[in-house]
């Protein structure tokens, strides 16, 4: 008895939707965005760091439009299905560190889960490691969700507080509006922007905006999450949210293929580097976080538009651990990883065992 | 006789473990889950169904759904 039928949220709207993203992703990177970074949520969420001035790594800044639209896309699409809902509380710290951990671990192997599958689909052997770091990393997650691990049940909050995310974020974007890139400079007005590397390289302010937001109403509407479809995949043998992750990487792979963006192989691959077991063990504590937190960090962004102020406290934990990545030398670039990323692999992996740890419920609701 | 599982305030995966567990210990009857949310409340559904359970009954107060699933 379904009464409003979300036909984003059954089996072919995941498909349809995870399909969409690997074709746009794949075509972000035709139009000016890094190597098998169309969409990159840690990298963007660096990016956006860098442009505010949290860390000044000059070649990563650039305040990434996508990543803004997809909370307001989000935030719109949550509104008009009657869905948005402010909500928050739960273990609101623990988030914040969490947050911290999945982007140091994922800047140690350069990128998200979906800059893995967008890795994979350009032909980035190197990528394979991290994949196998993000299925390990979501496993040992998923031990924890059996012994009873919780971060304990969020609040009803205020309007005000689930509308902060979105406002936040529409002023981010008022500053991209106010304080345009300027030609050969690397600073306008307060955004820091990059002359050369990754930063330097983005598509046109509109198209990236707009598929941001195209992205942030159908991932909302369908719950699309790379984690959750590894986990439901460990946890329940549930195939539903993995349909959508595979379809990301098989229609992205196809788009590569039709544009010339495949080259396979280890060596020389865009931001990219080729020290597997950093890139196993980078990915692994990022999976564990992830998995902890209770979702990717492209549905952290979708949640915190939908009112989840928990979810925005994550990315908040992400953009400073970002800085911190990048202040710290924690993480990776194409020359091989950063001189403190083993330090900040083995610290982060202890925080994720006392979040686990300290939050397992012996007395289950 | 509905057991009930109250999944309010908790995010994926454990208003789907919670239900699960249950349906394990049960094996038949009625189950009564209530959840605050849109999105629990498709994930509860789907796997109770994924496990042969039906949703019998669905009913929206305000900002829960109490969930009936049956056996």
């Amino acid at each position: 008895m379904e009464k409003t039928r979300n036909l984003f949220a059954t089996g072919t709207g995941i498909i349809a939707v995870g399909a969409l993203i690997g074709v746009l992703a794949a075509l972000l990177q035709k139009l000016g965005n890094p190597g098998n970074m169309g969409i990159c949520v840690a990298c963007f969420d660096r990016d956006i760091a860098g442009a505010v001035g949290m860390h000044r790594a000059d070649v990563v800044q650039y305040l990434r439009p996508e990543i803004l639209g997809f909370v307001l896309g989000s935030f719109v699409a949550a509104l008009a299905a009657r869905e948005f809902k402010s909500r928050g509380g739960s273990a609101p710290l623990a988030r914040f560190v969490l947050g911290m951990t999945a982007m140091i671990g994922a800047l140690v192997f350069l990128g998200c889960p979906w800059r893995t599958l967008l890795r994979l689909a350009g032909g980035d052997g190197n990528a394979l490691l991290g994949l196998a770091g993000l299925v390990v990393g979501v496993w040992i997650g998923t031990l924890f969700f059996k012994q009873g691990y919780s971060l304990g049940r969020s609040q009803k909050q205020s309007f005000g507080t689930g509308l902060l995310m979105p406002l936040l974020i529409l002023g981010l974007l008022a500053l991209r509006f106010i304080y345009p890139p300027v030609e050969g400079q690397t600073q306008s007005g307060v955004l820091f922007y990059s002359a050369k590397g990754p930063g330097a390289a983005h598509a046109p302010l509109f198209i990236s905006l707009g598929i941001g937001l195209l992205v942030g109403f159908i991932a909302q509407r369908s719950r699309f999450c790379t984690m959750g479809a590894l986990r439901d995949l460990i946890l329940f043998r549930q195939w539903h949210l993995f349909s959508g992750f595979l379809a990301l990487l098989a229609a992205a792979l196809v788009t590569n293929l039709v544009l010339g963006q495949f080259h396979p192989g280890f060596e020389k691959q865009p931001v990219a580097h080729t020290q597997a077991f950093w890139n196993f063990a980078g990915m692994l504590v990022a999976g564990f976080s992830f998995a902890l937190a209770g979702g990717c960090p492209g549905r952290q962004l979708f949640m915190s538009g939908e009112g989840d102020a928990d979810a925005g406290v994550f990315v908040f934990g992400m953009i400073t651990g970002a800085a911190f990545a990048h202040n710290f030398g924690l993480a990776s670039s194409p020359a091989g990883i950063g001189p403190h990323g083993p330090a900040a692999v083995a610290v982060c992996l202890f925080f994720c065992l006392v979040i686990g740890f300290g939050n397992i419920e012996r007395t289950r609701a | 006789m509905s057991e009930i599982v109250d999944a309010r305030g908790l995010s994926c995966p454990q208003p789907v473990l919670l239900v699960m567990s249950k349906i394990k210990e049960k094996a038949s009857g009625e189950i009564e889950v209530i959840v605050d949310n849109e999105v629990s409340r498709e994930n509860v559904s789907r796997a109770a169904r994924a496990k042969g359970w039906e949703v019998r009954e669905e009913r929206r107060q305000g900002d829960e759904w109490h969930l009936i699933l049956g056996q």
